[in-house]
């Protein structure tokens, strides 16, 4: 173990694909749509970290913003996404992403 | 070194609660994992500087977006626990564990390959190639970037949530205003079918009597 460890972006980076790698595999594995929202929440956070390491890398603030945009965009994409997962479960109850791979009720 | 021990710990805490979403039987345990890995990156944010997005990673991630979440669950009834043993698709699981890993492995060795760093150019130059370190704190940097070169895409992002409110109350409502002067009945969550039996087989051409309604639109 060397004596001092300097934390770099790539720590950053290979954390990221680790965290974006287990929520894509989650997102394959899980059938409750519900939680594979919460799948696409950790890719999406995994992407963040690696916006803001590429902004203290290169002193640049447009890496955070770009997490700020994304922030945004996943607010509402939960928020529509929970609306319709509550249409769908006042038609039939406990509905899986297999259960509706057709676009009609 | 302290800072490496805290990305250490950070990292190991974002790793465990991701691996506990994906793989926790109960809902509610998939959400407080959630929160667990959103405080992990809140502890990267702050390890970068990045005090403002730690903050609302905080208030926004776990606070609102992951209670969201806990409503729904419990709104719905769901939080039961789900049994991970079906597998309506032969091979499905083996076959996405192997994706995932397939990603993990090749973003890593991305990583690890490129030993250059980060290429490209700073994009907000507006504030100065100095900008960690010329005496603004990050709440000022980003506050004078995202009003003059985001600007449009702020005002964007305005649109985007009044969308997705309107967006939200729209799928979800129930009934609508005609529909309770026609039926003089309340409200219902379970509504009973809005077509008459039978049109919806196959031979839905000819006109039922009433006119066709939406179902949940």
């Amino acid at each position: 173990m060397p004596a001092e460890l300097e934390l770099t972006t790539s720590y950053y980076l290979v954390l990221s694909a680790l965290m974006f790698a287990i929520g894509a595999a989650g997102l394959l594995i899980r059938r409750n749509p519900l939680v594979m929202f919460m799948c696409v929440e950790l890719m999406l956070n995994a992407v963040n970290i690696s916006f803001v390491a590429f902004g203290a890398d290169l002193n640049d603030v447009g890496g955070q913003l770009a997490v700020f945009f994304v922030l945004v965009v996943a607010a509402v994409e939960v928020v529509v996404g929970l609306a319709i997962v509550v249409a769908i479960n006042r038609r039939r109850r406990d509905a899986t992403a297999d259960d509706v791979a057709l676009l009609r009720g | 070194m302290a800072e490496f021990m805290t990305f250490f710990v950070a990292a190991v805490v974002i790793v465990t609660g991701g691996l506990g979403v994906i793989a926790a039987r109960n809902p509610v345990h998939s959400a407080l994992f959630l929160i667990q890995t959103l405080i992990g990156v809140a502890v990267l944010f702050v390890i970068q500087e990045a005090h403002f997005l730690a903050a609302v990673q905080v208030v926004v991630y776990a606070g609102a977006i992951v209670i969201l979440f806990l409503f729904v669950i419990m709104l719905l009834g769901v939080d039961k626990a789900e049994d991970l043993g079906v597998e309506p698709i032969a091979g499905q699981k083996p076959l996405a564990a192997v994706i995932g890993a397939a990603l993990a492995a090749g973003g890593i060795i991305t990583v690890v390959a490129a030993v250059d760093g980060a290429t490209g150019s700073v994009s907000a130059p507006g504030i100065g190639e100095d900008a960690l370190d010329n005496g603004y704190t990050d709440i000022e940097r980003i506050g004078r970037v995202l009003f003059t070169d985001y600007l449009l895409a702020f005002q964007i992002t305005a649109a985007l949530l009044t969308i997705a409110v309107v967006g939200a109350v729209v799928l979800t409502r129930t009934v609508k205003a005609d529909d309770l002067l026609d039926d003089l009945e309340p409200a219902s969550m379970d509504l009973a079918p809005l077509a008459p039996a039978g049109a919806n087989d196959e031979d839905h051409h000819e006109p039922v009597d009433e006119p066709a309604r939406g179902e949940v639109v």
